[in-house]
């Protein structure tokens, strides 16, 4: 059986599971009118759009705000078809419905090169698409938010228009074609004029229109232009509730000290010294749910009480399968997993070891990348009310309707028992994709006899206790002929795969042996190989990882644009020029690359500095979540080898760029988040324990570490790709080539370091 | 019961004297616009003025705070907290959010201090706040902005 066949067998499988063909719901979103609560004066058009009287413009949200400027870009695709005033738009979070489940998330997840447009891969796309719609999931991740409701909510946007439209012909007792809308504002040429709450009422009296026009590009109002954050407000005044912030009547607080080695539970616990202590109500073990560890709750009146007293609880720990590993151990069995026969191959064509065998030259290197937490500011938490056999959930999540399973099985009752409720995330990255933190808070809250509580996570928890992006080595060959000239890759790469872990742990589905997420960032690059093989090997360890931003792009994008500046200077050509060359047939890619380089004024040397500081420049080249990004790198080195990157330049292709502004700042933040992880992120583990805990010994980028930061967008009318990820990929690359510019020393291990006192 | 004097209003307290005035605040009060990062002074997202003085409520016991006042993101105003509120918004700052409260409160400290800050002063005031999702040179440039708003130009 090939990789394709096996795909779609796959698939198949996933979708028989979950459904019954003859419920395959019909293709469109629109929802029901009936699902969204109502404020006085508001009515409901569809799943995706409400109005009041009083002309506010309600815009439903179904992804999860976590930074990436979400509901402010979702709000701008359904005013625009809708021709509302910009100034009367809010949102809201949505309920939870199949008609908000993520189908491009999933369909971006199926192994094929960006390249391929194939009959295998179309009918994969469509049967994933399908099957989705009513067994997928409410996923905010993977980039996938605005390519997921593109036309969804353009389509709601232009239906409720015209909903208004046609309640204001049948009003005003003319056609509807004669009437325009602009602005908030319906207008007849006889005069007649109407704003969206004075032809509301009448215009939930309309069918639901399916099938309403949609704007061709140039007659966009709202879509690409800069909008200004619509929540920023509430979030400087400190009126935007994170999960953290909830506050219910009689809200309890738990802490909780989980098994210090990853995935223990607890064979003993003694808490008759902590339950004197004040404030204390109950003390109560709790199991690993979801992929996570077991511990023990402290259930207080405070959050100081809980997480003092939660210290006091005497634990014997059962330690489990990481016993006494290390990191260096866990380093040690991925690099004896690796040889270039092994792994699953996916890419592959021409000959390669005959290209490596008549090579004029051959590169080989080894690329390293540790364990990273995501370290999000706002530490775990969950707050959850369970009574009379129903649940309420308030969640920093990015997965409603897994959160909903992971309740109702924590506690024993069915899903329709259990109401999430998506609060703002102080930071996702990955990490809420995960709900090991839901399924132990409800199992708290089963002891509380009805009252709510809140599980909050002190760091140092949230550090130890994380799904960790997995360590990674990667061994690479090129060949080069006479004339410098590639003529052939191979690659091979090996770490823990993601996808089939997170199935395991969330679902009990049995793994699957391909995993895009552990090689995307290196089979699916644009450039024109003649020959290569690029695989990776499944390797099957202990440790807890999961989803941290970029996720395999992460770590694949060092490996794969350090080793072709490598390859380049082995070659004694420019790096720009030998990028160039391989990217005959993909023009976005070279034009981003070649954009990127002359903002940088990549062919002017940058001036020597007289204090003996060496200074270099390095350039990457990235496609992931549907989107070409090119940065470059500026370092100044110190002579005792400590550096600062000085300045990054990147250029972004990420098709119709929907809000400008919030593009620029995802380039801008991603690039330090990239830095952070680039300079300083790595996750160590001695004895099975994760070895940091804070901010003190996890270091983060700080103010005066920033580099200065330039970012272009290329102007474009494609199909919207993914902002949210993108950034981050070239940014270690292009950092470690300006290094080699600078000192002649090539890093192939992250974080980079030429000292051994790491310093921006 | 001791009381302290958060954002010119008294409260009775109950929390027991060595409590993190974050707690007090937050598990209380219920003001929950003062954020829990990280419980070491490491993070700056618990920001809170003392007395005008920018302090991480995290490290800082109830039984420090006294008859001083408190100034938490929920009742900080005047000029300078006006104008970087303007100036925040305007240059699109924030992102997930999370520690922007502790920015403001950190970067509004400054500003009553120095009304035209430097680079360097900038990087003085606000390196023991964090940003995860890396909004420092958004957050320089705002301050930049607030003071320029705040100082008539010639």
């Amino acid at each position: 059986m090939n990789r394709r066949t096996f795909v779609l067998r796959t698939v198949a499988a996933a979708g028989a599971l979950g459904i019954g063909w003859s419920l395959l719901p019909p293709r469109s979103r629109h929802g029901d009118r009936g699902d969204i609560p109502e404020d006085p004066g508001e009515h409901t058009l569809n799943g995706w759009v409400k109005i009041g009287t009083d002309n506010h413009v309600t815009v439903i949200m179904s992804k999860s705000e976590m930074g990436q400027g979400i509901h402010t870009t979702l709000a701008m695709l359904l005013a625009d078809e809708l021709d509302a005033d910009w100034s009367q738009v809010r949102t809201e979070m949505s309920p939870l419905h199949a008609i908000y489940n993520n189908i491009a998330n999933v369909v971006d997840g199926l192994p094929f090169h960006p390249d391929d447009h194939g009959t295998l891969q179309r009918t994969a796309a469509w049967f994933t698409a399908k099957t989705m719609r009513t067994s997928g999931a409410m996923i905010t991740g993977g980039s996938s938010s605005v390519k997921d409701l593109w036309l969804p909510m353009r389509q709601a946007g232009a239906s409720a228009r015209a909903m208004l439209v046609a309640a204001a012909a049948d009003v005003w007792k003319v056609r509807a074609n004669e009437i325009t809308v602009a602005s908030g504002i319906l207008s007849h040429g006889s005069g007649r004029t109407a704003t969206f709450g004075q032809m509301i009422e009448p215009a939930i009296q309309q069918s639901l229109m399916e099938s309403a026009p949609l704007k061709t590009p140039d007659k966009f109002t709202i879509i690409g232009t800069p909008k200004h954050r619509i929540e920023s407000r509430a979030k400087q005044d400190g009126t935007a509730t994170f999960g953290i912030d909830v506050v219910l009547p009689d809200m309890l607080y738990a802490s909780v000290v989980m098994c210090p080695t990853l995935g223990g539970t607890v064979e003993s616990f003694d808490s008759t010294a902590t339950l004197a202590l004040p404030g204390v109500r109950y003390v109560t073990a709790v199991d690993g749910h979801n992929g996570g560890t077991a511990g023990v709750a402290v259930i207080a009146d405070t959050p100081y009480h809980a997480m003092t007293a939660v210290k006091t609880v005497k634990v014997t720990w059962e330690h489990g399968a990481m016993a006494g590993v290390s990191s260096a151990q866990l380093m040690q069995q991925l690099s004896e997993s690796l040889d270039f026969k092994s792994g699953h191959a996916y890419a592959a064509h021409g000959n390669v070891n005959a290209a490596l065998t008549s090579a004029a030259q051959i590169v080989t290197a080894e690329y390293r990348a540790p364990y990273l937490a995501h370290a999000a500011m706002e530490p775990i938490n969950c707050t959850v009310q369970f009574k009379d056999g129903r649940a309420i959930v308030w969640a920093s999540t990015q997965v409603p309707t897994i959160a909903r399973l992971t309740a109702a099985n924590a506690l024993g009752i069915d899903t329709d028992k259990v109401d999430v409720r998506v609060q703002f995330i102080g930071g996702g990255f990955g990490r809420r994709l995960d709900v090991d933190f839901i399924g132990q808070a409800a199992a708290i809250a089963k002891v509380t006899n009805g009252v709510p509580v809140q599980t909050i996570w002190s760091r140092e928890e949230d550090m130890r206790h994380d799904f960790y992006r997995p360590a990674c080595i990667s061994q690479a060959a090129a060949a080069l002929d006479s004339d410098g000239n590639l003529t052939a890759w191979r690659s091979t790469s090996a770490s823990q795969t993601l996808v089939s872990a997170a199935l395991k742990r969330n679902f009990g589905l049995p793994g699957l042996p391909i995993d895009k997420t552990a090689i995307e960032g290196a089979f699916d690059q644009p450039y024109e190989y003649p020959a290569a093989r690029i695989a990776h090997q499944s390797v099957s360890l202990a440790m807890p990882v999961g989803f941290w931003r970029a996720v395999g792009h992460s770590h694949q994008a060092f490996f794969t644009e350090s080793f072709m500046d490598e390859v380049a200077i082995a070659a004694r050509k420019d790096p720009v020029a030998f990028r160039v060359a391989l990217l005959k047939s993909h023009s976005r890619h070279a034009r981003v690359l070649m954009r990127a380089a002359t903002l940088a004024k990549w062919n002017t040397p940058l001036p020597i500095p007289l204090d003996g500081t060496r200074v270099g420049r390095g350039i990457a080249l990235h496609e992931s979540f549907g989107s070409v990004v090119a940065q470059v790198a500026e370092v100044a080195v110190a002579a005792d080898d400590t550096f600062r990157v000085t300045r990054v330049l990147g250029v972004i292709d990420c098709g119709l760029p929907v809000n400008p502004a919030l593009i620029r700042q995802q380039m801008e933040g991603g690039i330090i988040f990239a830095l952070s992880a680039a300079l300083h992120g790595e996750i160590t583990i001695e004895n099975g324990q994760v070895q940091q805990g804070n901010f003190n010994d996890y270091q983060m980028l700080r103010m005066q570490d920033a580099p200065q930061i330039e970012v272009d967008i290329i102007p474009s009318t494609d199909h919207p790709e993914g902002v949210g990820e993108p950034p981050l990929p070239p940014l270690a690359p292009a950092v470690g080539n300006a290094l080699f510019a600078a000192t002649g020393k090539r890093l192939r291990t992250l974080p980079l370091r030429l000292s051994r006192r790491p310093r921006n | 019961m001791p009381a302290i004097v958060i954002n010119g209003k008294s409260y009775e307290v109950s929390a027991e004297p060595e409590t993190p005035l974050l707690w007090v605040l937050r598990g209380e009060l219920k003001l929950t616009g003062t954020k829990y990062g990280c419980g070491i002074a490491a993070c700056g997202a618990c920001t809170v003025h003392l007395d005008g003085q920018p302090i991480r409520s995290c490290v800082t016991p109830l039984s420090a705070v006294g008859s001083k006042a408190v100034t938490t993101i929920e009742g900080v105003s005047g000029a300078e907290a006006d104008a970087l509120n303007t100036a925040w918004n305007d240059g699109d700052v924030v992102q997930c959010g999370y520690c922007q409260t502790g920015q403001l409160m950190s970067a509004c400290a400054l500003l009553r201090t120095t009304p035209s800050p430097t680079d360097q002063d900038i990087d003085e005031a606000m390196s023991g706040n964090i940003c995860r999702c890396g909004t420092y040179p958004r957050i320089r440039a705002a301050i930049h902005a607030a003071a320029a708003a705040r100082t008539p130009t010639v």
